[in-house]
Parts: C-alpha cells; sequence; structure tokens
C-alpha cells in the first residue's frame, strides 16, 4: 500500500547571519532573544513542519581584518537553544548544526543523545566539516584540517558518535529496587575505538535514547560530501533548486546510495529555500525586487563581490560596471570566516561578466542576480504548486524554509501555503509520530544494532 | 543591632538524589531519571520553595564510587544527561529559580561553554549560572588527547598527583578567564540596528579577547551577544587549598564542606584569605557550605531513615560533605549556626529525591523565612539579583583607551 503522492518534507530556519535576513525591515525581532526563537519553532508546528533548523558559524566574519558590521550578527549557542525549544513544542524535530572539526566525539554524542532525551525523541543534527585555520583561532586545539581530511575527520566522528549512541543496550536499565539492581550490566556504555582521528576507549554515560540515534543530515555537495551523505546520513541540506540540476542531483545521490549498500529513498533530500508571497504574482515580484535591494545595499554587493575577486572592491561603483580587473586567489585572504564560494575564481567572474553584459547589469545588479535569490516567489497556489512539483517529480524530498525576516516570515507561509500543502495530501494535517525520525518517515533505528560492535574505519 | 543577614539557600540536583541507594525509595522514579518531566518536576518544586538556584550534576565519565575509573557496580543509579541541556530544558517552564549546571573544563572548549551558558542565560531570561569543575581522571581516555596520572584515594596527597592537580586547577582557572572575556567581548550596546549608515553592529564594541595562556589561546570575539546577566555567576566546589585559591580568583560562589563549626572558620578564613590574595577583597565572593541532608519529622525518624537507606550499602555511604539527619527546624538551627561563623549560604544536597527536596521548599525554607533569615518572596528576577551581585559592565567598556589597543593588536 503505497501512498499516492510523496509527502512533503518541511525544515524551517530561522535567521542566518548573512545579507538574507532583512535586520532593517519594521518587522524585523530580535535574532538573539528565546521568545524569536520560540515565535519561529511553534509557528513551524503550527504549520506541521517536520522539524526546526538552526545553522552554526563558529566566528565573527571580517573583511580587510575588521569585523563584518553590516549584516545582521550574533547568534545562541545551538544546542541550548534546541534544549529550550523542546520545552515549548510537542513533536517537532530540532536540528542543529554542528562542526566535526571543533568539537570531540563523546562530548558532542552525548549532547546530542541528551536532547534526544530531553526531547523525547526529536534530536538531529546536521554535520558540516567547516576547517579552516581562521575559525581555529577561537579554540584551544586550534583545529587546521586540511581540506582533504574534513571528510575523514567527520566520517570518523559520527561512526564514533553512532557506536557512542549504540553503546547503551534498550534495556540496560533494569531498576529494579528490590532487588537493588540499577545496571542489568556493569559494561553498559563500553566502547573503544582507534583510528587515525580518534584514538579513545571507556564507558558512555548517556543511556539509550529514544530515537535510539539522533536523525543525521549532511551539508556539502563535493564528491566527498556527497559519498559521505550516501554513506552515513538520513538526509541532506542541498543547495539545488533548479528542477533539472535537482533531479540529476537526486539521480546521483540515489546511485551513490545503492553503491553504499543502502536502499534507494534512505536519504532525504532537503535543499533550502526562502519564499516571497504575494497577493498577486505582480505583487511577490515586486516585494522581492524590494526585498532584494533591502538585501544587497551598495556596499553589500561590494563586498559579495570581494569573496570572489579576493580584492578590495570598496572603490568600485555599485552602480557602475563589474570591476574590471582579475580576480586575486592567492593574495591574502579580503574575507574571512565564511565558505568559500568559488572554486575557480576565474571562470566564475567569466561567467558574471557574461551575465552582466547580456542584461546591463551593474555591480550591484549582479550581486543581487547572484546573491539574493529568493527561491520561490509568488501568490501562495503558485508556490503550493511549485513545492509539490518539485517533490512529486523527485527534485527533493522536501524544503528547509527560511523568510528575510525573522522571526515572523514564516507566519504567513503557514497560514497560507501550508493549507493548500494539506488540501493536496501533501503534507500532514496531524503529526502521527512523536519522533523525529517518524516525521520524517525514516525506519527506527534496530534495535538488534545494540549490541552489534561498530567497525572501525582503518 | 544590625539585621542579620538572609541566608542564601540554593539545592544540588544529581539523578535520583545523593544516597547511592535513593532510587531505591517507594517515592524515586528511577526509570525516569532520563525523561524531561523528572527534572522539570524537580526545578519547578525549588522554584516554590524560593531557592536561589538549584545545581546540576555531570562529568564526561560514567558515575563511579572511586577516583580513577569505573567500578564495575550494577547497584547504584549510572548515566546522565548534559547538565547544560537539561537546565536549558528547564528554563522556559520555570521563571525565578537560577540555573546552575556543572561542566567538566579539561578536554572542552572555553569557546562553546561561553555561549552555552550564555544561551542558557538568554532562554532563561536572566538565570543562568556555571559550576566550573576539573573533571576526574577517568574522562581523558574518552578524548584521547593527554594522559592522566592513576588517581587513588591512597595516592592523592603524593607530590605528583598534588602538581598535577594544582596544573588542572590553573588550567582551570585560565578556561574560567576565556570564557568570562568572551561574556564580555561583546558590549552591551554594541547592537545599533543603524539604519542610516547600514550598520548593524557597531565593530568598535566588538572586543577581540586575545588569550594567550600556558595551555591554550583564544582569540574572540563570541559569536553570541552579551547575556542578560553580562556575568553569569561561576560557582565551583572546593575542598583545599589548591581549588578554595581556583575559587578565590575565579567564582562568585564557592561550595565548601566543613563537618564542624571549627571547620567552618577555618574554612571561611583560608577562603577569605585566597580572595584578599587574588586581589578581589572588596568583591562579594558568596562562601556556602555543602550538606547532604535526610529530612523527617523527627531527629529519629530522620536517623531511621539514614538507616535503612545505608542498609542497603556493603559499607556506610562516604561523602565529602556531612550529612545531616534531623528535622527542619534542627537543620534551620544548623544552618543559621554556621553562617555566624562566616558561611553565606548553603548548597543542600538532598538524599532521596523527591522527598528531602520537598522537606526543604515546604518545611525548611518557611521555618527559615519564619525567623526571618529567608525570603517570602522572590524580590529579583535574575540569579546575580538573587545572590545580591551588581550587573557588572563589559570589562572591555571600563577600558576605552585599552579599547584602541586591543583592536588594534
Ligand atoms: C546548504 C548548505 C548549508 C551549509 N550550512 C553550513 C553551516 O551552517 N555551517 C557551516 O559551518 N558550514 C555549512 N555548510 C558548509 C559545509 O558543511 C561544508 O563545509 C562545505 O560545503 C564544504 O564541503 P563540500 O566541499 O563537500 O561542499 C553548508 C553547506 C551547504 C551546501
Amino acid at each position: 500500500m503505497s501512498s499516492p503522492r510523496k509527502q512533503i518534507i518541511l525544515g524551517h530556519y530561522l535567521g542566518g547571519v548573512n545579507h538574507h535576513t532583512v535586520w532593517s525591515d519594521p518587522a524585523a525581532g530580535s535574532q538573539i532573544a528565546f521568545s524569536s526563537f520560540r515565535h519561529a519553532a511553534q509557528a513551524a508546528e503550527r504549520g506541521k513542519f517536520d522539524f526546526f533548523f538552526l545553522a552554526e558559524g563558529l566566528i565573527l566574519r571580517e573583511r580587510l581584518g575588521q569585523i563584518f558590521d553590516q549584516d545582521i550578527v550574533g547568534r545562541p549557542d545551538t544546542l541550548p537553544v534546541l534544549a529550550s525549544l523542546a520545552a515549548v513544542t510537542e513533536h517537532l524535530g530540532l536540528v542543529g548544526t554542528l562542526n566535526a572539526t571543533f568539537n570531540e566525539p563523546y562530548e558532542l554524542a552525548r549532547q546530542l543523545a541528551s536532547l534526544d532525551h530531553l526531547s523525547g525523541g526529536r534530536a538531529g543534527w546536521n554535520v558540516v566539516t567547516s576547517f579552516d585555520a581562521f575559525t581555529g583561532q577561537n579554540f584551544r586545539r586550534g583545529g587546521f584540517l586540511h581540506r582533504d581530511d574534513r571528510y575523514v575527520r567527520a566520517e570518523e566522528f559520527v561512526a564514533l558518535a553512532r557506536q557512542l549512541w549504540d553503546s547503551w543496550a534498550a534495556d540496560a536499565i533494569v531498576a529494579d529496587a528490590e532487588n537493588g539492581r540499577f545496571l542489568r550490566d556493569a559494561a553498559a556504555g563500553t566502547f573503544r575505538h582507534s583510528g587515525r582521528q580518534f584514538d579513545v576507549a571507556g564507558q558512555f554515560n548517556v543511556p539509550r535514547s529514544p530515537q535510539g540515534r539522533p536523525v543525521v543530515l549532511q551539508a556539502g555537495v563535493s564528491p566527498q560530501g556527497r559519498d559521505f551523505a550516501a554513506a552515513t546520513a538520513d538526509a541532506i541540506f542541498s543547495p539545488y533548486h533548479e528542477l533539472g540540476p535537482a533531479q540529476e542531483y537526486y539521480r546521483d545521490i540515489q546511485a551513490r546510495l545503492v553503491r553504499a549498500g543502502r536502499p534507494p529513498g534512505s536519504v532525504k533530500l532537503l535543499p533550502g529555500g526562502t519564499f516571497i508571497l504575494g497577493d498577486t504574482e505582480a505583487d511577490a515580484v515586486e516585494r522581492q525586487r524590494e526585498v532584494a535591494r533591502a538585501q544587497v545595499s551598495g556596499r553589500t554587493a561590494q563586498i559579495l563581490l570581494e569573496t570572489v575577486w579576493n580584492r578590495d572592491l570598496s572603490g568600485y561603483d555599485p552602480d557602475g560596471p563589474l570591476p574590471d580587473i582579475d580576480p586575486d586567489p592567492t593574495g591574502p585572504p579580503v574575507i574571512q570566516g565564511r565558505a568559500r564560494l568559488a572554486e575557480d575564481p576565474f571562470e566564475t567572474v567569466r561567467t558574471w561578466r557574461a551575465l552582466a553584459e547580456a542584461n546591463r547589469y551593474s555591480l550591484r545588479d549582479l550581486a543581487i542576480r547572484v546573491f539574493s535569490h529568493t527561491e520561490f516567489v509568488g501568490t501562495p497556489t503558485q508556490i503550493a504548486d511549485r513545492l509539490d512539483h518539485f517533490v512529486q517529480n523527485d527534485g527533493s524530498d522536501g524544503f528547509i524554509l527560511g523568510s528575510h525576516v525573522t522571526p515572523g516570515g514564516i507566519d504567513e507561509f503557514v497560514d497560507k501555503v501550508v493549507p493548500l500543502l494539506q488540501e493536496r495530501g501533501s503534507l500532514r494535517a496531524e503529526y502521527s509520530g512523536t519522533t523525529l525520525r517518524d516525521n520524517l518517515g525514516l525506519p527506527p533505528v534496530p534495535v538488534a544494532a545494540d549490541r552489534t560492535p561498530q567497525g572501525t574505519p582503518a | 543591632m544590625p539585621e542579620p543577614d538572609p541566608l542564601h539557600l540554593a539545592v544540588a540536583l544529581d539523578g535520583a538524589g545523593w544516597h547511592p541507594a535513593a532510587w531505591r525509595e517507594p517515592s524515586a522514579r528511577p526509570r525516569e531519571l532520563f525523561s524531561p518531566g523528572y527534572w522539570v518536576d524537580l526545578v519547578t518544586e525549588a522554584e516554590r520553595g524560593l531557592l536561589d538556584f538549584v545545581t546540576f550534576e555531570d562529568s564526561l565519565a560514567l558515575q563511579s564510587s572511586l577516583l580513577g575509573g569505573p567500578d564495575g557496580r550494577t547497584d547504584q543509579v549510572r548515566g546522565r544527561l548534559d547538565a547544560v541541556l537539561v537546565a536549558a530544558r528547564v528554563a522556559p517552564l520555570t521563571s525565578r529559580i537560577g540555573l546552575v549546571p556543572a561542566t567538566s573544563v579539561l578536554h572542552t572548549e572555553p569557546f562553546h561553554l561561553s555561549k552555552a551558558i550564555a544561551t542558557l542565560d538568554y532562554t532563561s531570561g536572566g538565570r543562568a549560572g556555571w559550576r566550573v569543575q576539573a573533571g576526574r581522571p577517568a574522562e581523558s581516555p574518552h578524548f584521547g588527547r593527554r594522559d592522566s596520572p592513576e588517581i587513588t584515594f591512597d595516592n592523592l596527597d603524593t607530590p605528583e598527583i598534588q602538581a598535577f592537580v594544582a596544573a588542572s586547577f590553573d588550567e582551570a582557572a585560565d578556561h574560567v578567564e576565556v570564557v568570562r572575556r568572551l561574556w564580555d567581548s561583546w558590549e552591551d550596546d554594541a547592537e545599533i540596528r543603524d539604519a542610516a549608515t547600514g550598520r548593524f553592529v557597531d565593530r568598535d564594541k566588538l572586543h577581540y579577547i586575545d588569550f594567550e595562556g600556558r595551555w591554550f589561546s583564544v582569540r574572540g570575539p563570541s559569536i553570541t551577544p552579551r547575556p542578560p546577566q553580562g556575568q553569569p555567576p561561576v560557582t565551583a566546589l572546593a575542598h583545599a587549598t589548591i581549588p578554595y585559591r581556583l575559587a578565590a580568583r575565579a567564582a562568585d560562589v564557592v561550595y565548601v564542606t566543613p563537618h564542624d563549626l571549627d571547620q567552618v572558620r577555618a574554612i571561611v578564613a583560608e577562603v577569605r584569605d585566597e580572595q584578599d590574595r587574588a586581589g578581589r577583597a572588596g568583591e562579594t565572593l558568596h562562601v556556602f557550605a555543602d550538606l547532604v541532608v535526610v529530612l523527617d519529622d523527627t531527629a529519629e525518624a530522620a536517623a531511621d531513615r539514614l538507616g535503612r537507606l545505608d542498609g542497603h550499602l556493603d559499607a556506610p555511604a562516604g561523602s565529602d560533605a556531612k550529612t545531616f539527619a534531623g528535622t527542619p527546624a534542627g537543620l534551620a538551627d544548623l544552618l543559621l549556626d554556621w553562617q555566624a561563623a562566616g558561611l553565606t549560604g548553603y548548597r543542600l544536597r538532598p538524599a532521596v529525591l523527591p522527598d528531602d527536596l520537598t522537606a526543604i521548599t515546604r518545611r525548611l525554607a518557611p521555618e527559615l523565612a519564619r525567623r526571618g533569615r529567608f525570603r517570602t518572596e522572590y524580590r529579583t528576577t535574575t540569579l546575580r539579583g538573587h545572590l545580591g551581585l551588581p550587573r557588572p559592565a563589559s570589562r572591555y567598556a571600563a577600558a576605552a583607551e585599552q579599547r584602541i589597543e586591543v583592536a588594534s593588536s
């Protein structure tokens, strides 16, 4: 008995610390007050979303040695916010982005298992692999990794975390007061792992959590990232929004899954995206135009292009043409603390010049076009159609949606688009399970895995 | 005659209570120790009793009756949830009581810890605190980055072990210093949202902390703005000179473990002496005594209950802190006596949860209030407020000159 339609998976993320969030909007609220997070999470739960999602960045961004001052900045620590949100939500999954380079498996695995206990099985972990020495300055061990080693460490990290999560049998606690037996076996939590990144042994101290293992997401699109996801993840935060490339990516991941010995469909693909609604299409497009100009000021446009040029572009008129000089990828970094945006800056600049020429774009227009993309613009019906079409045609299994207005931007989506998706049977009317795994339609972690010692990656 | 100072009262929460056999009591909920409702109930009860704060125990190793490693026991509670996250889970469902999780610091990142406690301060509306602990040697193999010597109750006083302990506490002090600097690294008014100039923050009010110590260096600033309390209170448990020194340098509250009035006097004198030496003579440093408490209607009933609990053990329960078994009124007498010798408050460790917690909240606290020595309602909303600690300005805001120097270095 298969459902006639795929169910759309929905995540909601609350504002990143970047130009997408329009802090000057009169409706913009605090980026740090707990009330903002509670508002966004409760709205998502009202809309029967699968989960709430937080991104991570572990250092303030800098330009030429000065901290960015133009973007919204300052966010809370991911895990405590999610634990607090567990108190004010009931069904919503709680997914945190947490770095595998600047954390230690024993500590992070127990935090995630604790969150899973404290939320009744709603914890998820988006594994990211940022590895730069600039971020490492905030950490006692520095933490610089060679680019090629970022997934080596991430794979070993996740494998070890799973070993720790599996290290307590489901029935390890007997709590037999009469006979004075709390633990069935004094060896509960015993683990040993010896690998290139970690050489550890001992006893894990968090009993098996409601989901057995928190849900693992991955974000990263290189071939290594894709293989890592196919081998280990339950879901992927992907960057593909155009149906064609998204379908290609979808097929690629299914093929990698099969090669990794996992059934197709066992990893959920979830592109991120933002939306702008209007009463009419023209109205939405007009709103989008205004939002884009609010997101990308002339100053922000220069800075965004600097991430690719790696040159000081403050002398170039935002309303003038693109800088006529070549990028300088080997020079000292102009922008630090955000992910590298172009593998080959020369190629990127060539493409941009062509784009600017064809459309008569100014520097700022170009920046708006490439950095201020709103994926879903239209009336509620148009957006519902588009999301549904995308998922039913295997562009993805759902979306992780954000808004340029925090924390209230999601309300409009919940009030106007969600009922349309529910009407056509593509989104649940009520939650049917209690865990994040239930929400996502992932099979429960087999209890038989409890006692199986995990292989240690060579 | 000057009014006697009111007492500060905290309760230490851990598992089913502090007696190793607590989980076997009829009122215990040993199957719920890892469920959120259990913790919400306990903290809600503590808040009903108007307590200053609760602490949450934690460690990066399984509980053990031995200092060095696992003890292989199956007859006591084993397993713990992350204390910061338990506190965060409880925060939105309480409104006044302080929430003070413990963390071990020798294997963990001060950058992560600083934003975790700052965030708890946000989600609790200014009620976060922190208990810093050096941690146990059994934690080391879980991280595989450093070796710890074998420590037992027998070799604890040897020079090698004492040198190791001293280094651990120095490192812990560095950790606290980094955490505190990071809390200050955003001035309170750093966020300006100035649409006219397109600036969200005033970058002159964000500060590199540039900490460089013997064990690590951290640059900053934090990614989390300054927490509501500015500096959430830092607390530490201390049993000897080395940890007294850490507490005197770095803490707002130190928990000590005297067993009689003479020890109270001696310990308070030593802590105050270390405080002076740390150059903090004018600052508030609370000295709380830790006591394990077994409370009942009569002294005999309490002694019987303790006897029954001890009867489950192969040997009487050892404890660093004195165990008091008696009536709430008797405990009130003891608390006031010891307070007169220099303590400012207590961290009570209920032998059995919830029994001894409810005895504290429903009988001891009202008894002290009747004697005019404990609050009858919360008068402040933050943990610093409860403890009578003013909200400090950021150290970087205080030194505008230094600011230019730091920013340009
Ligand atoms: C959609 C998406 C979201 C990401 N979010 C974060 C994030 O919040 N924090 C972070 O440190 N890295 C984030 N990353 C970076 C990735 O974890 C990874 O470090 C980067 O993509 C390089 O890996 P790759 O070469 O496999 O793409 C994200 C990447 C993608 C594609």
